[in-house]
């Protein structure tokens, strides 16, 4: 292949490739993953979510889609046009741009960027011109005022975010995305196992970040301030439902990279082989989870009511058959292509038990309130956060200093981290400043 | 390769020179604002092209995903009828017009005059490739007054700003 | 018709402070909980005052019932707390019952007093459904719902009716308990206590929930006596005061049950006195649906009703408060008058002063709290 294209242009195709894969797929995973948030809020909540387009609703994010590309494009009045087309824009190519510094496998990466999680936080940050922007071109004073708090809380967690993986960089020792996973690998431990106060930090910035309850006071249809989004219909208003999903996907794969060993499989260490081969247990299991599935799916498929139906639930088993059977055979294949395809597998598992987090805290608890919200960022999460890297530090000089090992030179950090979460809960008691008793 | 970085260049370069003409110019100031940040933006790529990725980073970090956002809030909250009913322009313009061009003036003869210097090394075929590792340890050794003195800086300005926040709520 | 109650000093559009807006909600929001309006002066982000304007549901029962015959007028009090109607049907048969002297059967009293416990048990699973659902919580809405599924269940296979119930006939029952009545409550009521059980394990330790709900829309007691409020709001404020046992009616006084109180009066005591209040219910149907007396279900008092003339005014404990019945009769087979002391539309006027110095963001939990249906505020 390399005698077809010119040199000049060899180090693009790659790349380029896998922006277009990566920019193809996410809208249809971003509406799937409303599909899997539908199903599993429903299943929560002792329903059973959609269940009509397609067998098991399997085909609703596709007739969302189609509703939404035909909706009328309506723009109020005195709306401020070029920023009200230009603010979802904004959300929607900032969410992407930020993939292409997400590694997904080993070698599947758009760009290995010495900075490359300094640029996904950059991107993130400029993610919230999308709501800034949106909410003042609506020329509705509760829309600005929406965007500007949302805007606000973003920044606040951001803060809290980035000190937690500051944490976790200080162990990593680069910025670079493969670098971090490869550091996992060599310490033999997740960071998400020896930093757990980082990852807690993070998982609650992640949720803020992304707009998500209980921090989506912002966004909520029963609050008095409309959203930002409340002028937005029909295809722009989906433009920002994909940043905003995209986002979540963005946050999880940070998450994934940095606190659950990115590709690395689970049990790295565990290297029992079947008996006759030369296969290890754990590596046989994404493809036996993928035909498990499959077989599921198949059953199902003489359940279905109408014909059309079957037809897809068939075909949906066919294509798990089809992953379990790339799966499998990659467990034949040179070990390089097999570690990309089970690294791209354990990935993504990662992610969307990370997502899964995501949906179970939604429908679990209530709502916080503005400033309930700010003053946990402020004045919880980022003492704690910062707490947590001068323990980090004295970590780092534990294992340089005294040859402590990669997991027990972190346990001081956790216990100094978790005395004065302690200390800051019980000060934080939940009073709500709101009245004293008369009223005043 | 050397097209290609040629290219870019004129791109950024163009973009930056553009968007600042836009934004001084637009009557609306939210447009205004919209076209610093690509003026900025610009000028971040720049810094990529000149392979100081730091920079590159930190100036999209602290100067559009901060400090930017900082205006636009304030834009926002500002009433801005009352800002906009003001007199635009002074009416010693013709003094200050005519200063202007006489500061243009000097500038194309400063630059027109040290034509000839503006040669830059040639790129190093070899990049140290981790910048930020460099800017980091150059910080922390060499540096190393300057930047404690900018933190505490910084953090007598925030907590200035909490106290003449604290001050006109309670 | 639109009338207004207004907070203490009125909000006035044309006196306003310098940071000072009227912000108006409703009358369709999703968390007025039906077609009220809210009018709040704000400053910046706290209430400074508010006014309630009602009347969008107003459809004129009490000139109605002018002009129907007595057993006529019975569906129509379903109609006006359309959440527990079973309750209305008890209040209004009792307070005719007591203007013709007489007295429903003891088996007929105590089917009343089964259906009303489920009822106060599912009007206060939807309370808590949707007050939860305001502040947040996306999921107690659908378990609350099941549960409430199951009473209306039972109303249906025993009436006909889930929601307007007309349940219950001047003089007693027009039904006999259906075969299974009781083994359906029974089991209810067993299984009920796990699954509040599961509510609380949602929502009462909480924190975020605790958050929101504890120093929020507070209500002392003498403003509570004061303003006639009456129901779990003044219970929470702490006083304890119940019909069931301050003014027995039905067959309350057969059975034990406690009368959940808390102190301060916020939100969270709210919260608490209701869910206590159905364990408190569940309670009682166990006990009655233990021996339900056998006899007749109706009273002897003919088919055609002619109160002697006078005035009843008769009360009992709805879910929402005391509802009253004050009946006037002529003599004749329609009432003279009939008002309706709603607790809703009482237990509202206290809002303003729950809602004065808070947050706009605690409107939505203060009115989700004092829990009010506009049929009945409206009538």
């Amino acid at each position: 292949m390399g005698h077809l294209i010119p040199q000049s242009i060899m180090p693009f195709v790659l790349p380029v490739v896998y922006a277009v894969v990566i920019v193809a797929v996410l809208p249809l995973l971003a509406g799937y993953i409303v599909l899997m948030e539908r199903k599993v809020m429903a299943d929560m909540q002792a329903r059973l979510g959609p269940m009509r387009v397609g067998p098991h609703g399997l085909l609703q994010p596709i007739a969302d889609a189609v509703k939404l590309l035909l909706k009328e494009d309506i723009i109020p009045d005195k709306a401020d046009r070029l920023m009200f087309w230009f603010a979802p824009l904004v959300s929607v190519t900032m969410a992407l741009l930020a993939y292409s510094a997400l590694a997904i496998g080993p070698a599947f990466q758009i760009a290995d960027l010495n900075i490359g999680l300094l640029f996904i936080l950059a991107i993130s940050s400029l993610g919230i011109y999308g709501i800034v922007l949106g909410g003042w071109a609506s020329n509705s004073h509760y829309s600005l005022l929406g965007a500007l708090r949302s805007a606000a809380q973003l920044v606040s967690y951001e803060t809290a975010a980035g000190l937690a993986l500051i944490s976790v960089l200080l162990l990593a020792g680069s910025l670079s995305m493969k670098d971090i996973v490869q550091a996992q690998s060599d310490q033999g431990v997740w960071f998400g196992f020896s930093v757990p106060f980082g990852f807690f930090i993070y998982l609650v910035g992640s949720i803020a970040e992304t707009n998500r309850a209980p921090f989506d006071l912002p966004e909520a249809e029963s609050e008095l301030v409309a959203g930002y989004m409340t002028e937005y219909s029909g295809f722009r208003w989906s433009l920002y439902f994909l940043a905003e999903y995209a986002n979540m996907v963005i946050v999880a794969g940070i998450a994934t990279t940095l606190f659950l060993g990115g590709w690395l499989r689970p049990g790295a260490r565990y290297h029992e082989q079947i008996p006759g081969t030369s296969i290890e247990f754990l590596d046989a299991l994404p493809a036996l989870l993928t035909l498990g599935v499959a077989l599921y799916c198949l059953s199902l498929v003489p359940k279905q009511p109408v014909k059309i139906q079957k037809i897809v639930m068939a075909l949906v088993a066919g294509l798990c058959v089809i992953i379990a059977g790339v799966l499998a055979g990659a467990l034949v294949a040179p070990p390089a292509v097999m570690q990309g395809i089970h690294g791209a597998f354990w990935f993504m598992a990662k992610v969307f038990a990370y997502i899964y987090a995501f949906l179970w805290i939604r429908f679990t608890f209530p709502r916080y309130r503005f400033d309930q919200l700010m003053r946990l960022g402020w004045r919880f999460l980022i003492p704690l956060a910062l707490v947590n890297v001068i323990g980090v530090g004295v970590a780092i000089v534990l294992r340089q200093q005294w040859a402590w090992g990669p997991i027990v030179s972190l346990i001081p950090t956790t216990l100094a981290t978790l005395g004065v979460a302690m200390l800051l809960a019980k000060d934080d008691a939940p009073v709500s400043e709101a009245q004293t008793a008369d009223g005043e | 390769m050397q097209t290609l970085n040629q290219a870019l260049f004129i791109f950024f370069a163009v973009l930056a020179v553009a968007s600042a003409i836009l934004m001084v110019t637009r009557r609306n100031i939210v447009h205004g604002a919209v076209f610093l940040i690509t003026t900025l933006l610009s000028t971040a790529g720049i810094f990529l092209l000149l392979q100081a990725e730091f920079l590159f980073i930190v100036q999209i970090i602290l100067y559009v995903g901060g400090i930017m956002v900082l205006f636009v809030f304030v834009i926002m909250l500002v009433d801005l009828d009352v800002s906009m009913r003001l007199v635009q322009f002074n009416r010693q313009w013709i003094v200050a017009g005519a200063l202007a061009l006489v500061l243009a003036a000097q500038f194309l003869f400063a630059i027109w005059a040290g034509r000839g210097a503006l040669r830059l090394p040639a790129m190093a075929a070899e990049i140290s490739p981790k910048n930020t590792e460099a800017v980091g340890d150059a910080l922390f050794s060499h540096y190393m007054l300057s930047f404690e003195i900018a933190s505490i800086l910084l953090l007598v300005a925030m907590i200035g700003a909490v106290v003449m926040a604290k001050r006109r709520v309670g | 018709m639109i009338k207004t109650i207004s907070g203490m000093d009125s909000v006035n559009t044309t006196v306003l402070g310098a940071d000072e807006i009227i912000l108006n909600m409703g009358p369709q929001h999703p968390s007025t909980h039906g077609v009220l309006r809210v009018k709040l002066k704000l400053d910046g982000e706290r209430v400074a005052g508010s006014e309630c304007i009602i009347g969008y549901l107003h459809r004129g029962v009490e000139k109605i019932a002018e002009h129907r015959s007595y057993q006529q007028f019975a569906p129509y009090v379903d109609r006006m707390d359309y959440v527990a109607a079973v309750s209305n049907g008890l209040g209004y048969c009792e307070a005719v019952e007591k203007l013709l002297g007489t007295e429903a059967p003891p088996r007929a009293r105590v089917v009343r007093t089964i259906l009303t416990e489920l009822q106060r048990i599912a009007s206060h699973l939807l309370w808590l459904g949707t007050h939860a659902l305001d502040i947040g919580a996306l999921t107690p809405v659908f378990y609350c719902f099941r549960e409430r599924e199951e009473i209306l269940k039972i109303f249906e296979k025993y009436c006909g009716a889930r929601l307007t119930t007309h349940a219950f006939r001047i003089g007693g029952l027009q039904y006999e308990t259906y075969d299974g009545f009781e083994e359906d409550t029974k089991r209810f009521c067993n299984d009920f206590s796990k699954k509040i059980d599961e509510y609380e394990t949602l929502l009462t330790e909480n924190r975020i929930w605790v958050g929101r709900t504890k120093g929020v829309g507070i209500l002392n007691a003498a403003d509570a006596i004061a303003l006639g409020v009456t129901g779990p709001v003044l219970r929470a404020s702490g006083v304890k005061w119940d019909l069931r046992k301050a003014q027995p009616y039905a067959a309350y006084d057969q059975y034990e049950f406690d009368i959940p109180t808390r102190e301060t009066g916020d939100t969270y005591d709210r919260y608490v006195v209701r869910m206590e209040e159905m364990r408190q219910s569940r309670r009682i149907c166990l006990q009655a649906v233990e021996n339900i007396p056998t006899g007749p279900i109706m009273a002897r008092i003919g088919k055609v009703l002619k109160p002697p003339p006078g005035e009843v005014y008769h009360s009992i404990e709805a879910p929402k408060g005391e509802l009253g019945y004050y009946i006037v009769s002529d003599g004749t087979t329609q009432p003279y008058r009939v008002r309706v002391r709603p607790p809703s539309f009482i237990n509202l006027q206290a809002f303003d002063k729950m809602a004065k110095g808070s947050l706009i963001a605690d409107v939505v939990a203060i009115i989700g709290t004092i829990d009010i249906v506009l049929g009945e505020v409206d009538r």
